[in-house]
């Protein structure tokens, strides 16, 4: 049975009295049961494929032509009324962030018992029924998670607790968006897989909204890929990753990184340490109400050493204390014990002022590129800030320097009076990049300079900052998630783990051949088992 | 959560004790003698009279002690609920205020509990109307009624509803009628201002992910506003509920006089005029506290509002995803 059929689907959204089309001409179906992924670089029309599926279009949002019909309902043109009836009982929707999907000020359990009410069901009947859907969605302890409030859980609870409100309507089809964006690598994995066993179980179909082609390979029975706003093509994933007919679904697969270390340093002389962290630990105070307990220990006896010239990653889980080093890297924290040296100085126990020299040697880029340059400065004010700030020049070279930035960064020197909103995601993280080259450091921290990104601009992030390093000499200290990633940019590894470095070596050893059952861990969960394996 | 409670009232009593420390040192500083002004008001030429005799008056009002030992004699009065002698009318302060402080808190209370209801429902209607014109019209209106002058409200009420139409009397201080159109004229302004701040907390909120989440499940539009929407949009308007209350104290000043009210308001507005030190300086004092006690009793209603203040302490942290190592 044919659960949505869309037919030459256009959705324009209207902005300043034109309406812009987001998608066009689609053809779509999914089918009862089946598992269909939607892949689609940020701006192909996917999400809101999605959204015109479930009747949740922003009030900007037209269809203006063809249809969507959803189990029998036709989509296109009806009232907020007929949408609502699909909406819960036909279509379900776990959206993007577990972190902000749940009401705040709401129990988890009364968001869930929400959506069993709308089913009729009332009385006693509806905290049993809460009950099961958390247990169904693999909320450990539900009775307690029920009576807590959203900050209460962690993301991966908050992702199932989303997924027991979209189970808790009985649809007939889930929309997942962007399942893997937000969370853990290990996290979502056990979450994609327990999901997958619960809609085949139940017969629910699915659709899977996301980037990653390795996520969609791995668990979709088709793929359909997007771009533009137009369909390119789509197929079992067998044919999609091995054979693709398109040549942007080949780039795609192309662009996904895979778990082939590019550097083998195992036989090379380690270089001189730029910066060297020896047994540092961070205990923080008991005041921070998301961890609750007093003396939070982040770090404990981490020692990392950045070789001079190479990228050094630090890969963990959330949590595990990798962000922490690099703050106290940065001076940015005060290490409770330990010594950190940059380029053989000592920065624990240095005041701001002693320390502010030394930030000259050091730079840091931010994970998100939304909110690490200032909506207000343009990009030539964003890059020669730091010149600035150290007095550095005068008006003409900073502009000089800043040209020459853009150049490095392969930028047109034309972006230097654009703002960041007139900027892509990836070329704001080029600017950011560029900023923190202003100073000329021997060092840069990466903090998941990439994980906001789509696959192909984040290849192209990724060979930039490897050109960065071979022309200019720079040390890197990455931090990330994804060891696929990882692989594509560092000689060096320290896996970390509540706190703990658990393991550490050259990229081409730890990866091949982990001896840490956390490491592996991390290996096992990353996906596109099928793209690697096709390729 | 006592620990909460505790730094809020230290933090009160520290604003109360900075506000009647600031406003006596202005007062203080003014360049006239307060000798010379009582002595006006009671009809004595300063002229007349000896040096000895104006040095026996002084030293009988404590104006010839220094400014620390006044300072600290009027704090140990005011801790004691004794503002002094008021200068021009020469009875206790405390006894001016308590007569008139009850027509005043009357009116600041109605005015404040009009304008959150009407604030509230301006806002809630604004961003659930769903026909533009109407929805425009709503959004506009609080930056409207924000930008009449009260004096300016006041006036064309009476002109309107007690010249023309003689429904409510212009002045006075007796019945209930006599309150209306001093309510309506505060209200004005502070139920724009809490409507501004309420409608531009409405559309953040509705922009939230999880109000996607609740419309996903196939709520209705009014639940989704009243029961996902509202209150979250309510938590950042609650800080200036403070500053309501305020609104409508000061406002009192000048609907007092335009309404001939008897009232702290008008009180302190002659006290003003005639530079009368004790009542300025209680009156202060008292908008200060009142100020101060509605602001604690914000800070104290958050946590019940918001789970994620001070909720978590000493329950179940968050469970981290437990890691099966195999």
């Amino acid at each position: 049975m044919t659960l949505v059929d869309i037919k030459g689907l256009d959705v324009g959204y209207v902005r300043h009295r034109r309406v812009r089309p987001a998608v066009a001409g689609l053809d779509l179906t999914v089918e009862a049961g089946e598992v269909v992924a939607i892949v689609g670089e940020s701006g192909s029309g996917k999400t809101t494929t999605a959204n015109a599926i479930i009747g949740l279009l922003p009030p900007n949002g037209r269809i203006t032509a063809g249809s969507a019909v959803v189990d029998g309902v036709e989509t296109a043109g009806a009232s907020e009324r007929t949408l609502r009836r699909l909406r819960g009982s036909v279509v379900g929707l776990i959206p993007q962030d577990p972190m902000v999907g749940l009401n705040p000020t709401q129990r988890v359990g009364h968001q869930i018992a929400e959506a069993v009410r709308l089913r009729g069901i009332t009385g006693a009947a509806v905290p049993a029924e809460v009950l099961r859907f958390l247990e169904q969605a693999g909320v450990p302890d539900p009775e307690l998670r029920a009576r807590q409030y959203p900050h209460e859980l962690s993301g991966g609870l908050r992702q199932r607790a989303l997924i027991a409100i979209a189970l808790a309507g009985r649809p007939k089809l889930i929309i997942a968006d962007e399942p893997t964006s937000a969370l853990d690598v290990t996290v979502q994995k056990r979450i994609l897989d327990h999901l997958g066993g619960l809609v085949r179980e139940q017969g629910i179909s699915l659709v899977i909204i996301t980037h990653d082609l390795a996520v969609a390979a791995d668990r979709a029975d088709r793929i359909v890929v997007m771009r533009d706003g137009r369909l390119v093509e789509q197929g079992d994933p067998a044919t999609i990753v091995s054979a693709p007919r398109e040549s942007y679904t080949r780039r795609l697969t192309a662009a996904t990184p895979r778990l082939a270390p590019r550097f083998d340093v195992r036989d090379q002389a380690v270089p001189e340490p730029i910066l060297t962290l020896t047994e540092v630990s961070k205990t923080f105070a008991g005041n921070d109400l998301r961890r609750g307990a007093r003396g939070f220990n982040a770090l404990d006896k981490v020692s990392v050493t950045v070789p001079r010239g190479r990228t050094h990653a630090l890969v963990g889980e959330s949590g595990c204390g990798k962000t922490t080093t690099l703050r106290i890297a940065l001076g940015l924290e005060t290490a409770t014990s330990g010594s950190v040296v940059l380029d053989g100085d000592e920065i624990v126990g240095r005041s701001w002022n002693q320390l502010r020299p030394l930030r000259r040697k050091a730079q840091l880029v931010h994970q998100d590129p939304f909110a690490t340059l200032d909506p207000k400065f343009t990009v030539g004010q964003s890059i020669t800030e730091p010149l600035v700030s150290f007095r550095i020049g005068n008006r003409r070279s900073r502009q000089e320097r800043a040209r020459e930035l853009l150049d490095q960064v392969q930028l047109p020197t034309s972006y230097l009076d654009r703002l960041p909103t007139e900027l892509s995601g990836g070329q704001r993280q080029r600017v950011a990049i560029a900023r923190a080259l202003a100073l000329r450091p021997d060092l840069i921290m990466l903090d998941e300079p990439v994980s906001a990104l789509d696959v192909l601009v984040q290849e192209q992030i990724l060979q930039l900052l490897t050109d960065l390093q071979a022309a200019l000499g720079l040390s890197y200290l990455f931090v990330s998630h994804d060891l696929a990633v990882v692989a594509e940019v560092a000689h060096t590894v320290s896996v970390m783990s509540h706190g703990k470095v658990v393991e550490h070596g050259p990229v081409a050893e730890v990866f091949t051949s982990p001896r840490s059952p956390w490491t592996r861990e991390l290996i096992d969960a990353i996906p596109g088992r099928r793209v690697v394996d096709a390729a | 959560m006592a620990r909460y409670v505790a730094g809020r009232v230290v933090q009160a009593v520290v604003v109360l004790w900075a506000a009647f420390t600031l406003t006596f040192a202005i007062l203080y500083l003014l360049p006239s003698d307060p000798m010379e002004l009582q002595l006006a008001a009671a009809g004595v030429q300063p002229d007349s009279l000896t040096p000895d005799q104006l040095a026996a008056m002084k030293h009988r009002f404590g104006l010839d002690q220094s400014m620390w030992a006044q300072y600290w004699q009027h704090l140990t009065g005011v801790l004691h609920g004794d503002f002094g002698t008021s200068l021009s009318q020469q009875v206790p302060v405390s006894d001016l205020i308590t007569e008139r402080i009850d027509g005043t808190l009357l009116l600041s209370v109605t005015a404040a509990v009009l304008s959150l209801i009407a604030g509230s429902a301006l806002a809630y209607l604004a961003t659930f109307a769903r026909w533009n014109p109407l929805r425009v019209f709503l959004t506009r209106l609080p930056a409207l009624g924000a930008s009449f002058p009260q004096f300016f409200v006041a006036l064309f009420l009476i002109q309107f509803f007690s010249f023309q139409l003689g429904w409510f009397p212009a002045t006075g201080t007796e019945g209930a009628r006599s309150l209306v159109m001093p309510v309506v004229t505060i209200s004005v302004l502070a139920s724009s201002v809490l409507a501004q701040v309420l409608v531009k907390s409405f559309d953040e909120t509705l922009r939230q992910p999880y109000i996607a989440t609740a419309r996903a499940k196939g709520l209705s539009r009014s639940a989704v506003h009243l029961r996902h929407a509202f209150r979250n949009a309510a938590l950042p308007a609650m800080t200036i509920l403070g500053v309501l209350v305020g609104l409508t104290v000061t406002s009192s000043i000048v609907v007092e006089t335009v309404f001939t009210r008897e009232g702290v308001g008008k009180l302190a507005q002659e006290a003003v005029l005639s530079q009368d030190v004790p009542v300025v300086l209680a009156v202060v004092t008292v908008a200060a506290a009142m100020f101060v006690l509605v602001n604690l009793i914000v800070d104290l209603l958050y946590p019940l509002l918001d789970p994620r203040i001070s909720h978590t302490r000493g329950r179940v942290r968050p469970a981290p995803e437990v890691v099966t190592s195999t």
